[in-house]
């Protein structure tokens, strides 16, 4: 059954791809709009600032990535490491 | 009534698949824990079975809201588990299974530290022949280190119950606390260190990120179900409230998360991952409110589940490849399409994705930090919410699935392995959806949490989408690291290379001085020989060495006799 469609996958055509990406992209400026819509609780002072959770969101994981690559700088060893 | 004591149906279970063979092996296997979870539901509140031990009173099986709502989970991971590993032909495995399941019932049912203790060492027992199944040297040596930290944890809480039965005089297993006076004190920290050490706490966390992955496909859905979830478990009953359990809980949740994103074994960014889900519920329990409890529990529950679809799931892919790798893999979709879409369902509940079940369960715990005011311990929660999307959400079923083809063209795994994801994934969403019916049904304190309103939808779903917009970012800029072939240093480099590094210079030192001190020893006895002997005339050259022993004696006599004299006149 997997032989008959070997490198024609769905997310083989870039254009299917972009299509995706350009409706997540939609999704993501929606749920911002919707911010300034929706009357959301508050349970604390600092989530007084617009999107803030889409803004928190996107920055820790920048930076947590940034962080984790530069950790690779003093963790990273060879595969087998520990079996010399 | 009628109900046995609850560990039974699956400890008779193992004993039969130890001698059964073929389908009737299975039909065991299959029951053990429908029968064992009917029993459950026969089973009422109180002690069922009391004995006195010592002088001490034990209460083997006790009954409560608390341990029942861990008695149906581990039920239920049971099953799902021995569906997933029916088509392994290795009894080994089987009997471990079910004896590693029913040592987990066994130890939420104990009323008493000493019946705890039992299991506690019987978990680590059961489940290191789950590791050792894999049957490579790297299995056999990471087992020997889990044995090994297992076994302490256990040494350290028999230290601690002997101090307490001393100082209380008793050995029921009640609240705790670190609030003692004199030994007690060293006590309470001594159970805490173990309990601490089975939860996986920072710095004896190693043995679950360096044990796990080296298991079998199927022996790691039972040891990611069990062996930590009881140990929440007894924080939830020994030291609920305790606020250092805030700090060690959000530590926790944090710091495997960077580690995550490095990884390049699949299943050990699922271990690290783990880490990162009992950080939530280690600061639920610490916070101690029954908002908070509820959420650690809650959410124990649905990690077992969702934690349990995404470990089946690479182990699926390594059971079809043999390979689980990051850098080795991708593009599978294409010839594993379902166990794509349940990778998928297990990321967005272990996202906390509205209408999956992390969703469910990890806001009480977010809910709970605000409400007591841990301002800067909800933020980083919410920063840990967001990283666990991106590693294990997003970069799980990427790396595996999608991003670039790999080549690898294989099939769907096995039927039963299937079966098994279909029903973890299946009970994800149910549990993520009709909250009220399932898991909050079972909580043990009094709540009334409503999980699903506008503000936390909207709120949630902007945080994940633009984490996963930050992942997309990150992606096109080509600034993500790649997965590369690498070991990344953890606390376990200071007893895998430290230690032994110490260890044999130290002894190379001391063997050295030693040789060292011998030699010149020798050579010293040998000067001494060789100014004191004649070798040309054959005898010794001193006075007395050319004596005869008894003449020899006759002088020192004489000199004796005359300090004698001389004695005598002063």
């Amino acid at each position: 059954m997997s032989d008959h469609h070997d490198s024609d996958g769905w997310f083989d055509k870039p254009e299917n791809v972009s299509k995706m990406l350009k409706v997540f992209y939609v999704v993501c400026v929606l749920l911002v709009i919707a911010d300034f819509i929706v009357h959301r609780h508050i349970y604390h002072s600092w989530e007084n600032v617009p999107a803030f959770y889409a803004i928190y969101g996107f920055v820790g994981c920048s930076i947590l990535v940034f962080v984790a690559k530069w950790m690779r700088t003093f963790l990273m060893r060879g595969e087998d490491y520990y079996d010399e | 009534m009628s109900s046995v004591i609850p560990f039974l149906p699956l400890m008779l279970g193992a004993f039969a698949a130890l001698i059964l063979r073929g389908w009737t092996r299975n039909i065991i296997m299959l029951a053990a824990p429908v029968v064992g979870a009917l029993n459950l539901m026969g089973l009422e509140h109180g002690v069922f079975w009391s004995m006195e031990f010592m002088g001490y009173a034990l209460e083997p099986v006790k009954v409560d809201k608390l341990s029942m709502m861990f008695g149906y989970l581990f039920h239920l991971a049971a099953l799902i588990a021995i569906i997933y590993a029916l088509h392994v032909k290795d009894t080994v495995q089987h009997v471990a299974g079910l004896a590693y399941a029913a040592s987990a019932v066994g130890a939420v049912f104990a009323g008493d530290l000493l019946t705890l203790f039992v299991f506690w060492e019987l978990l680590a027992l059961t489940s290191v022949f789950l590791i050792w199944a894999r049957r490579t040297d790297r299995a056999y040596a990471s087992g020997m280190r889990y044995l090994i930290i297992q076994v302490l944890s256990g040494v350290l809480l028999l230290a601690g119950l002997l101090i307490f039965a001393q100082v209380n005089n008793s050995l029921l297993f009640t609240q705790i606390g670190l609030g003692h006076d004199g030994i007690a004190e060293i006590g309470a920290w001594l159970i805490f260190a173990a309990f601490g050490i089975k939860c996986a706490f920072p710095f004896v966390h190693n043995w679950l990120t360096d044990a796990y992955p080296e298991s079998t496909p199927s022996g790691t859905i039972f040891l990611a179900s069990f062996t930590t979830k009881v140990a929440v478990y007894a924080f939830a009953r020994g030291f609920p409230g305790e606020e250092i359990l805030v700090w060690i809980g959000v530590t926790m949740a944090c710091f495997p998360i960077f580690y995550a994103v490095i990884e390049n074994d699949l299943r050990r960014v699922l271990a690290y991952s783990l880490i990162n889900q009992i950080g939530f519920m280690i600061v639920g329990i610490g916070i101690g409110t029954s908002l908070a409890l509820n959420g650690a529990v809650a959410h124990a529950f649905n990690d077992v589940i969702f934690k349990g679809l995404l470990m089946m799931t690479m182990g699926a892919v390594l059971h079809m490849t043999g390979k689980i790798n990051g850098s080795e893999l991708g593009g599978l979709y294409k010839s594993m399409p379902k166990t794509t879409i349940f990778c998928i369902v297990g990321a967005a509940s272990i996202s906390a994705f509205p209408l999956f079940s992390g969703f469910v369960s990890k806001s009480m715990i977010m809910a709970a930090a605000v409400k007591e005011g841990y301002d800067y311990v909800w933020l980083l929660l919410l920063f840990a919410a967001a990283g666990v999307f991106h590693h294990a959400g997003i970069k799980i079923p990427y790396f595996a699935f999608f991003a670039h083809d790999s080549g690898i063209r294989t099939t769907e795994p096995p039927k039963n392995m299937l079966i098994a994801m279909f029903l973890g994934a299946v009970a994800c969403v149910i549990l993520g959806t009709f909250p009220a019916q399932t898991v909050y049904a079972l909580l043990p304190w009094e709540h009334n949490y409503e999980p699903y309103d506008v503000t936390h939808v909207l709120t949630q779903l902007q945080l994940l989408f633009f984490s996963a917009l930050a992942f997309v970012w990150l992606n096109l800029q080509r600034l993500y690291p790649p997965e590369l072939p690498s070991t990344n240093l953890d606390a376990d480099w200071l007893y895998r290379k430290l230690a032994p590094k110490f260890v044999t210079t130290f002894g190379c030192a001391i063997y050295g001085t030693y040789v060292k001190f011998e030699r010149s020893s020798l050579a010293l006895i040998k000067r001494m020989i060789r100014q004191t002997y004649d070798v040309e005339q054959g005898q010794p050259k001193g006075y007395f060495a050319r004596l005869w022993p008894v003449e020899t004696m006759v002088v020192w006599v004489a000199v004796l006799l005359s300090v004698y004299l001389v004695f005598y006149y002063i």
